[in-house]
């Protein structure tokens, strides 16, 4: 029962970083039909921009935090204006292609960067565990998860309340629509993908000091992404938002309680299963023929 | 191509050996070979009935386990164990066409992905059964007859026999009813069903075929480069496959081999002049650049250049589906 | 060898779309299925052909049911249908459309293929003379090898209707042949459909151009809001006074 309280704890912690990831792919995904396989290297780019910004420029925590967000909305934005732009009317095979060129070569690119060795990211916190009856957590997590929270709540924010995400959500509701209704849809398509890879990268500054930074630790985030979105429905903030708080709660009571070494293989059950057996269950756009 | 043309190449392949005695060249051509096998297979779901697998480097690592471990703890000789990664990578290809068969696009790209993982997962964390991450060395060679096939000019042609049959294959499908079933479906699916193309059967038929054509290729990688290990599940193998087939042309039958051919030479001309990561930062963006520029592929461009159409598609870029 | 509807219901969501649609259509003829847009004459034409199962119904044709059947095994029937907006296999010559729409033509399976059975040779060279037989009857000689999507709207239309005649129908679904076609095309449509009907396939058909409806059909079934308001000849149809007010419209006097 301890147990199963602390890996809850953890669970919630990872999960509402992966709710993050989440709701960056799931407005990508969901509203532009871009297949980005290169969100997971948004999330690498927000823990090096970290580790730069906290060893290079020795600023405060929260300021590497921002800076990691500014430079994923500014490389994101750029992403979609010269390459995703140009193929807006293309099929989502050809957009996927060109993400998975851009994956690759960002990796790599890092890579070339920072090396092959995993860095770790320094912060400011005390490492003792906070004891609280059973469960013990280390501050920084418990830090995470109150920015991870934050920056949830300013996404739902953002889509509710501003003039963007009205026009956000009314571009994915029927893009002719409402480009008819006068929304530019280009630039609600940069600042569609210039947020989500904002979030992705807000999501990799804040687990790279938990864990490590290291160029491939992207690849598992794309697909943990992927597995988030298809559990909460295509650009369902809510859905995403569960999601991954499921996928992180879901991989913690598996390394639990299963085995450590098939964590990540949850987030590719979850694919599978929700896919296989509700195939258009969670995202029914249902085409019409005739 | 013509008679003379295609003769030539024929006769330049078969005596390939003799006039290339450099290790190092027939290395490169037999692992350009391998990859042959594999883009010919994967163009066959993706250039024909266009489904993009991303998880064909499961069915490549199957082939390429079956074997190693069969020869190795069962000490089966190559030739049966062939045949059973052949088999074995067909079962897999049959169970995810069955169960991808209502998913298409993305979808259908997230359940192969996801399935190349979760077997990649299996192959790390079953120790005893693979050696987990250390791997199985010490594969043996194949043996034909009297003859063991352990000199690079002997495995070389056992990679032109297997090549040579994959195309084989894929021709004579392509050419016949099942491979126009096949684009049908690519083309128009409702359309297809609507003159009678059995979607589940043609789907499943193309998944089997070309899985256990990506488990031939598995077989061979193993029994010649004589390790296996979770590696051979990597995503740059499958990316690898997916540049070679786009960038040679999908849906032409000579593309996938020229893909095969140019990426595998390609990197290792680029290893003398630059490092693994700047020639995988120079991969990501060629696949990058050929969707802008080739979309259609190098060998359906030079054979509309050669035909003198200008580029007869009305819309350049073919969609995949 | 009659197709026979009954009792047929289509909802989506809350949506009728159909709602206790019942007629038979007799072989050997030539039936219409006229209706305002948004009537259901589509949604019909999916349920027969198994492109979506009826919320309830039965299909059943020559005394067997369609019903639960997937499209695939509703054309081997000889149940055919064509589609309301463009639809042919984008990328491929016309020549190649036609061969691949004589796929229950051909017999080939995997194994025959791999091996290369000798009596395929055969088998092929008699789907390329069908291929010239039947671009030749569409009118579509000149086109042969130009890509289907290259065409000009109508010889697209003409394409679709040489791909269903391959699948070698005996009952044929013609979704609004006519439809964005000019007069002169419609009139060769026309043709075209009594010459199909002449080799004893029945032609069941939707089309919003009276004249075309009135001139070449047996009987006209008339559709409104998911429910068949009127059966009978073109005449009789013609002076229904539902049909007038629901559909025709006073004014326009449409025949
Ligand atoms: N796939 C679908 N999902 C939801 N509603 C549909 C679908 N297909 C048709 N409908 C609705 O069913 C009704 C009948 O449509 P349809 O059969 O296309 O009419 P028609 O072909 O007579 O113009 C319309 O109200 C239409 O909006
Ligand atoms: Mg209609």
């Amino acid at each position: 029962m301890d147990q199963l309280l602390q890996h809850l704890v953890n669970g919630l912690v990872l999960g509402g970083t992966y709710a993050l990831l989440g709701i960056g792919l799931t407005l990508i995904f969901g509203l532009m039909n871009v297949v980005n396989f290169a969100h997971g290297e948004f999330y690498t780019l927000g823990a090096y921009v970290a580790f730069a910004a906290l060893t290079l420029a020795g600023v405060n925590f929260i300021v590497g935090i921002l800076a990691a967000i500014v430079a994923g909305a500014a490389l994101g934005w750029l992403c979609e204006v010269t390459l995703l732009r140009p193929l807006r009317n293309e099929s989502i095979d050809t957009t996927m292609l060109v993400m998975i060129g851009v994956w690759i070569a960002m990796q790599n690119g890092e890579l070339l960067v920072w090396g092959g060795v995993a860095k770790s990211i320094p912060h400011p916190f005390p490492t003792a565990p906070l004891v609280m009856g059973p469960v013990a957590i280390a501050p920084l997590r418990v830090i995470v998860l109150v920015l991870a929270v934050g920056l949830i709540a300013s996404s739902w924010l953002l889509i509710h309340q501003t003039k963007l995400g009205r026009a956000m959500r009314a571009t994915f509701q029927d893009r002719d629509t409402a480009a008819l209704m006068g929304v530019s849809i280009g630039r609600v398509h940069a600042a569609t993908f210039a947020f989500g890879s904002a979030l992705a990268s807000a999501a990799g500054a804040l687990l790279g000091p938990v864990f490590l930074a290291y160029p491939s630790m992207g690849d598992l985030a794309s697909l943990k992404a992927f597995s988030v979105v298809i559990l909460g429905g295509l650009g369902n903030l809510t859905g995403a938002t569960v999601g991954g708080l499921l996928l992180g709660i879901a991989e913690e009571l598996g390394a639990g309680y299963i085995s450590s070494g098939y964590r990540d293989a949850v987030g590719f059950v979850i694919i599978i299963m929700v896919l296989v057996l509700r195939p258009s269950g969670l995202f029914a756009r249902q085409e019409r023929i005739g | 191509m013509t008679a003379l043309g295609r003769g030539l190449l024929a006769a330049a392949m078969v005596t390939l050996p003799f006039w290339l005695a450099d290790p190092y060249y027939l290395h490169v051509v037999i692992m350009a070979g391998i990859f042959g096998v594999l883009a010919l297979s994967l163009n066959l779901l993706l250039g024909y009935a266009g489904q993009l697998s991303l998880g064909h480097a499961a069915f490549f690592g199957i082939g390429a386990y079956t074997s190693a471990l069969l020869t190795l703890k069962r000490e089966w000789s190559f030739w049966p164990a062939l045949a059973a990664a052949i088999a074995l990578a067909a079962a897999a290809g049959w169970i995810i066409g069955r169960l991808a068969l209502k998913l298409r696009g993305a979808y259908f790209v997230l359940v192969t992905i996801s399935f190349a993982g979760v077997i990649s997962l299996v192959s790390v964390n079953w120790i005893e059964l693979t050696n987990g991450p250390l791997g199985l060395p010490g594969v043996p060679a194949p043996d034909l007859g009297p003859w063991s096939l352990r000199t690079k000019a002997a495995y070389y042609y056992l990679v032109l026999a297997a090549v040579a049959l994959s195309y084989a294959v894929c021709r004579r499908l392509v050419r016949s009813r099942i491979g126009r079933a096949f684009v049908a479906l690519r083309e128009n699916e409702p359309l297809a069903e609507s003159i009678g193309v059995d979607v589940t059967h043609y789907l499943v038929l193309a998944a089997v075929v070309s899985a256990a054509m990506a488990g031939l290729g598995g077989s061979l990688y193993a029994h010649y480069t004589r390790f296996v290990s979770p590696e051979v599940f990597l995503f740059t193998y499958t990316v690898t496959m997916v540049i070679m087939v786009v960038a040679g042309g999908k849906g032409t039958l000579a593309g996938p081999l020229v893909g095969a051919v140019l990426f595998t030479a390609l990197p290792e001309a680029l290893r003398l002049a630059a490092s693994w990561q700047w020639q995988m930062l120079a991969y990501g963006s060629l696949l990058v650049l050929l969707v802008f520029f080739l979309p259609r592929g190098i060998v359906p461009q030079i054979v509309a250049s050669f035909s003198g159409h200008p580029r007869s598609a009305p819309t350049s870029r073919t969609p995949l589906q | 060898m009659t197709l026979a509807v009954s009792d047929l219901a289509v909802s989506f969501g809350g949506v009728t779309a159909l709602d206790g649609v019942s007629f038979t259509v007799r072989p050997g003829s030539i039936t219409s299925i006229i209706g305002p847009n948004g009537a259901g004459k589509t949604t019909a034409f999916n349920a027969i052909t198994g492109y979506l199962q009826p919320t309830a119904g039965r299909i059943n044709y020559d005394g067997a049911a369609l019903t639960g059947l997937r499209p695939s095994a509703i054309a081997r029937r000889g149940v055919v249908r064509t589609f309301q907006r463009t639809s042919v296999f984008p990328s491929l010559s016309v020549a190649d459309n036609v061969l691949t729409g004589l796929h229950l033509s051909s017999t080939a399976g995997f194994l025959d293929v791999l091996v290369r059975r000798r009596w395929l040779v055969l088998e092929e060279s008699s789907l390329h003379t069908d291929v010239e037989e039947i671009i030749g009857f569409v009118g579509l000689g000149h086109r042969r090898d130009e890509m289907a999507s290259t065409l000009p709207y109508g010889e697209q239309r003409l394409v679709e209707l040489a791909l269903a005649l391959a699948a070698r129908p005996r009952v044929l679904l013609l979704d609004e042949p006519g439809a964005g076609m000019t007069g002169a095309e419609k009139t060769v449509v026309s043709g075209l459909i009594r010459q199909v009907r002449e080799q004893g396939v029945t032609i069941l058909l939707v089309e919003h151009d009276m004249r075309m409806v009135m001139g070449i059909s047996d009987t006209v079934i008339v559709l409104n809001h998911g429910r068949v308001i009127a059966e009978g000849t073109p005449g009789e149809i013609q002076a229904h006074p539902d049909v007038i007010r629901a559909y025709l419209g006073a004014p326009r006097g449409a025949a």
